[in-house]
């Protein structure tokens, strides 16, 4: 909403400069976004009468002007204009003076002529024939104002208005108004506020003569009046209304168009005006839409309604869509003669549904939808032909028609001011409660406030509490500290995320952050099967492009994009971890499911499946997980489809007891292909929520052994197919429970050992807690241990 | 004998000053001391002595062979001590060459500062609550007393899944969950991912991170939400911070706030920074709409409360200097180390 300070003027005097202004109505509720003061682009323009025009002695189409400027002598300007005569006023730019896009007049010389300044155009003021209908558009601007030689061009053409742009919420439509922004600034700066009734005469024909109104459908329109003018008579509004329209953001098209855009910014009321010559047999009926109705609106297009929508229709055919927009041959022509005036209040959820169903947003739709003063459309119309009268536009009609199907009441709201304060934690007294809310036009009769009806937003206690603060200052409200002790800790589950992050923070990985949307491509790129239930997502039905149209069902396509784009832009090395969600549907009426992942990628530096693998383990440590294995992928009965984007031989599922919580691996090289990724590239998934119901909460120390430890070395040679993890799970069930550790030291294939087979050392720390051991205990246990590893095949290097 | 004993005290000393390493050292002591060495020879021959001499010159043998273990084990203390002298030197380094690398990582910085705002809630007695993001059109709207048809619903560019079922865009969803199932005193944050259809650019992002706060007990006052958020602010940027609010409007507050602090590089007199505002604009607030608590089961007339929500990306950009979201969901490396 932009605001004319010069309109804003005819109702209020706030006295205060225009930034106090501002700032003072943005903390009383109604936001400025900006001002603007009209032509403050152009500087140093003033107006100039042309005394002498003569032809330019080198030029055939240049003239050489003397122009009074008011000063003692006048100024020599060299122009290309056709349209000058002897005796104009025009605009002149005066040597330093900047013109509409930042332009800078120098003195110059033109063939020789010296030029102590230029002649102006319209455009070159920022100013269209919209505003000087008089004036030509592409010519020099011949200037018929009243005003003087040398005056200031934006004192001399009423170019002086300052606008001030609101930013109004949905909540105060009234607002969207001048009255209602001076209602506000009157009682922001405590200033009294000045509206008139509106007053015309009228002619005493009989309009129902020639016009019937007849409302179909009452729940949708309450209230409806139509106002006739006769022996219109279309021309350019005055300049008073071209100036305040144009400060007001809305171009001025013709004196009847200007009034209904007037009178809509004044009072918040759309208009409509028909003329009378397409309103067929003199029927205005306001009803549904039949089933296959079309209208071919004001802007040519042609619509297929609804008979959920309403429309105004003639005898014969809809003429508009109602509160929307007019249907074409409808509106106002050069050659229109009786014009009828609608004012009217339309339901605001049905003129938002049908402005949507339609696709068209219009000025008028934006205020009917967030709902107007129901009482407001009298006034509108006798506003409008007030002004139809003052500026003799035509001969408008005393009698309206008028269907009035009201059921509003006044909305009543219980007032206490204690509670107000109580609620505010504030102590203003009843006094200035009343006297703000009263000058908000709220009744304050004891204990109960009767609101006025264009504040369609005030509807209990707390809407009043705000009233009063609004105005008493939010800055006034004293910080207090919320009483009483709050019980805060973070869950176990929270906890544990925390933890995990923390530990991959220590592990050296750097955490990223992506989209939880994706592109259905993205399965093809990780090479997933067509039928993969993974591909069952949770689709966007409006998404931004085909890229962000699905809610991932797997983290691992966003983490390979990231390591795409870290290698794309040169760096040597990323390890990365991302804790984000996946979004896996369940039913289509229930929401999905939406676990937690811990995502770890990495290429470069040490990395490769080991150290990924270390990462893993350091991790799991850390977290007090117990005990877990790995299986290759194709063992564990494919428990996460998109390890067919991993490296078959490199990679593994993690199993802790009948549970999957992961897999790691190396991205399979057709997959890092696709994601031009030069280097091996490592991926992990962790199921770290189900992993936090795993791991053990309660961690207790292990006291330090007392005696000491026998550690025993064994090379084996074995299959080279062999996995280490069986050699380990045979010697730690075999070593039972004096072994403490074993640990691998030694992988070796090549000479001394056969074709096929490879050595494997480990190193076994045995020991009791019961006493120190001996030598004959260990080698028990090392013989158990050597007839364990013999069933698997693997024996003792000689 | 006596003049023996002296010439090898003589003897040794004189060698021992002239030693330069151990392994002489060693010579010297076996030559002198040892079994078989000079000095063990000349108490060979104390038992030819008469009674008379042999106390006297067994005192002094002692004498001599005390004097001279103790030269000797002076001289291999500062043998010692010369050898590690050497070795210090020969084994100093470089200090001004670079450490060996060592990997380090750190949490995104929209983390960092999620974790920090937690903490200052924690801190202040809240919990933290979590609810989904994928979720039913009652709990992002309706609920928040924005039936359908309610025109605020244009400003949030929602994605739908269906007509039941969005993406959040806000929050303050979590809110109704968290009152439809405790009781209060309720006091919990809540952060989050948030969606609205926004394309991206240097300041939006379709997806982007909210921390959402909410009170409700009996007695709770504007001036409580007022004193909560200033808490905040001067937690996160120093206690000479200043907050300033103004009116506006949510559907599911009532009052409604709009809370800015004050710009940090001109101090409120107006800049290029906050647009020469003098403050920033940080998040909206209010009290819980009546709507809201009762559609909830909370009786409003018993118990009131409050309710923010900040965005992340906005206090994370401002905090570290960051001029374009896109960085932040970008994650190359070589952002990702300086946080």
């Amino acid at each position: 909403m932009n605001l004319s300070m010069k309109w804003l003027a005819d109702y209020v005097d706030c006295g205060v400069s225009v930034p106090a202004f501002c700032s003072g109505m943005t903390m009383s509720g109604s936001k400025v976004e900006t001002y603007e003061a009209g032509g403050a682009d152009v500087t140093g323009v003033v107006v100039g009468r042309l005394i002498t025009i003569t032809p330019h002695e080198n030029s055939d189409h240049l003239q050489v002007c003397q122009v009074d400027i008011g000063g003692d002598a006048p100024i020599q300007i060299v122009t290309g204009a056709q349209n000058i005569v002897e005796g104009a006023l025009v605009p002149v730019a005066m040597i330093g003076a900047t013109l509409l896009g930042g332009v800078k007049i120098k003195k110059g010389k033109l063939r020789g002529v010296e030029s102590n300044g230029m002649l102006c155009s319209l455009g070159e003021l920022g100013l269209t024939v919209h505003d000087f209908p008089y004036a030509i558009e592409d010519g020099i601007f011949l200037i018929e104002e009243d005003c003087t030689p040398g005056q200031d061009l934006h004192d001399a053409i009423g170019f002086n208005d300052t606008s001030v742009e609101f930013e109004i919420t949905s909540n105060r439509p009234d607002c969207l108004s001048v009255v209602g922004l001076a209602r506000e600034a009157a009682v922001t700066f405590g200033k009294p506020l000045t509206v008139k009734d509106p007053q015309f005469h009228g002619t005493s024909d009989d309009i129902a003569q020639s016009l019937s109104v007849s409302v179909e459908n009452a729940a949708l329109c309450p209230h409806y009046i139509a106002g006739m003018v006769k022996n219109v008579k279309i021309a350019p509004s005055p300049r008073w209304i071209r100036e305040r329209l144009r400060a007001s953001g809305v171009r001025p098209i013709n004196n009847l168009v200007d009034i209904t855009n007037y009178v809509m910014l004044e009072y918040g009321q759309p208009m409509h005006a028909f003329d009378q010559r397409y309103v067929q047999g003199g029927k205005i009926v306001v009803r549904n839409a039949a089933e296959g109705e079309m209208i071919t609106t004001l802007d040519g297009q042609e619509r297929k309604l609804s008979p959920k929508m309403l429309i105004i229709a003639d005898a014969q055919k809809p003429i508009a869509v109602a509160g929307i927009m007019g249907g074409e041959y409808s509106g106002i022509m050069d050659d229109t003669q009786t014009v009828i005036f609608e004012s009217a209040y339309f339901d605001p959820v049905q003129v938002r549904r049908t402005a949507k169903a339609l696709g068209m947003r219009t000025d008028a739709s934006a205020r009917y939808e967030k709902g107007l003063d129901p009482d407001g459309c009298l006034r509108t119309l006798r506003r409008a032909m007030e002004l139809v009268e003052q500026l003799g536009v035509g001969e408008p009609v005393a009698q309206f028609i008028e269907v009035d199907q009201r059921t509003n009441t006044p909305k009543q709201i219980p007032f206490s001011p204690d509670w107000i304060n109580g609620f505010l934690g504030t102590n203003i007294s009843r006094e200035a409660m009343v006297q703000t809310l009263e000058s908000l036009e709220i009744r304050v009769d004891g204990d109960v406030c009767t609101v006025p009806s264009f504040r369609i937003d005030l509807e209990r206690p707390a809407d009043l509490a705000e009233e009063v603060v609004r105005i008493y200052g939010y800055n006034n409200i004293p910080s207090t500290v919320i009483r009483g002790v709050a019980k805060a800790q973070l869950t176990p589950q929270q906890q544990f995320l925390r933890k995990a992050e923390q530990t991959m923070v220590g592990l050296g990985y750097y955490g990223i952050l992506t989209y939880s949307f994706t592109s259905p491509k993205c399965f093809d790129r990780i090479g997933l099967a067509a039928d993969s239930p993974l591909r069952k997502t949770v689709t966007i039905s409006n998404p931004l492009g085909e890229d962000t149209s699905i809610m991932r069902t797997t983290t691992l396509p966003s983490m390979l994009d990231v390591l795409a784009t870290n290698y794309k832009n040169r760096n040597a090395s990323a390890w990365l971890y991302e804790m984000g969600k996946e979004y896996l549907p369940t039913t289509p009426d229930t929401l999905p499911q939406e676990p937690d992942r811990l995502t770890i990628g990495a290429y470069g530096g040490d990395m490769d499946f080991f150290r990924l693998k270390g990462t893993v383990e350091a991790l799991c440590a850390k977290l007090y997980l117990p005990k877990y294995t790995y299986v290759r992928p194709a063992d564990a009965d494919h428990a996460f489809e998109e390890c067919c984007a991993l490296h078959p031989g490199r990679s593994a599922v993690i199993c802790c007891g009948d549970q999957v919580i992961g897999y790691l691996g190396e991205v399979h090289p057709t997959v890092q292909k696709t994601y031009g990724i030069g280097a091996r590239t490592y991926v992990a998934k962790l199921l770290i929520q189900e992993m936090a119901a795993l791991a053990e909460t309660e961690v207790t120390y292990e006291p330090l052994p007392k005696f000491p430890a026998i550690t025993r070395d064994l090379s084996l040679v074995c299959e080279e197919t062999l996995p280490v993890g069986t050699m380990e799970a045979a010697i730690e069930q075999a070593a039972g429970k004096l072994l403490e550790q074993v640990t691998l030291f030694d992988i070796y294939q090549g000479n001394q050992i056969a074709e096929g087979k490879k050595s494997v050392s480990f190193s076994l720390r045995l020991r009791s807690h019961e006493g120190t051991l001996t030598d004959e205990q260990a080698d028990a246990a090392m013989k158990r241990v050597l007839k364990a590893l013999d069933r698997i095949g693997a024996v003792l290097r000689d | 004998m006596k003049e023996q004993l002296e010439a090898i005290r003589t003897a040794t000393k004189q060698a021992l000053s002239s030693c330069t390493d151990a392994k002489q050292l060693d010579q010297l002591r076996v030559q002198y001391l040892g079994k078989k060495g000079e000095l063990t020879a000349i108490l060979k021959q104390m038992g030819k002595l008469s009674a008379q001499e042999r106390p006297a010159m067994g005192q002094l043998a002692n004498q001599v062979r005390t004097d001279l273990e103790q030269a000797l084990a002076e001289k291999q203390h500062a043998l010692s001590e010369r050898m590690l002298q050497h070795k210090l030197e020969a084994e100093a380094v470089d200090v001004t060459l670079p450490g060996t690398a060592q990997r380090q990582g750190s949490m995104h910085p929209l983390h960092i500062v999620e974790q920090e705002i937690r903490e200052i809630f924690l801190g202040m007695g809240f919990s933290v609550a979590d609810g989904p993001e994928v979720e039913y059109d009652y709990y992002n709207f309706e609920a928040l007393n924005l039936p359908p048809d309610h025109p605020a619903r244009d400003t949030q560019d929602t994605f739908y899944i269906t007509d039941d079922i969005l993406l959040r865009t806000q929050t303050s969803s979590v809110q109704v969950h968290v009152m439809e199932t405790q009781k209060p005193p309720i006091r919990v944050i809540s952060p989050g991912r948030v969606y609205r259809s926004d394309t991206v650019d240097a300041t939006h992002s379709p997806l982007f991170h909210q921390i959402e706060g909410l009170v409700v007990d009996k007695g709770v006052t504007m001036a409580d939400l007022k004193g909560t958020l200033k808490l905040l602010m001067q937690r996160l940027y120093g206690d000479d911070c200043k907050i300033r609010l103004r009116p506006h409007h949510f559907p599911f507050t009532e009052p409604s706030a709009e809370v800015d602090v004050m710009c940090f590089q001109c101090h409120g007199e107006g800049c290029r920074m906050c647009k020469g505002e003098g403050y920033i604009e940080l998040l909206g607030a209010g009290m819980v709409h009546p709507k809201v608590l009762e559609g909830c089961g909370i009786d409003s007339s018993v118990y009131s409360g409050f309710a923010f929500g900040l965005g992340l990306e906005r206090i994370a950009m401002r905090h570290y200097q960051i001029g374009d979201m896109r960085l932040l969901f970008e994650n190359d490396t070589r952002f990702l180390e300086q946080f």
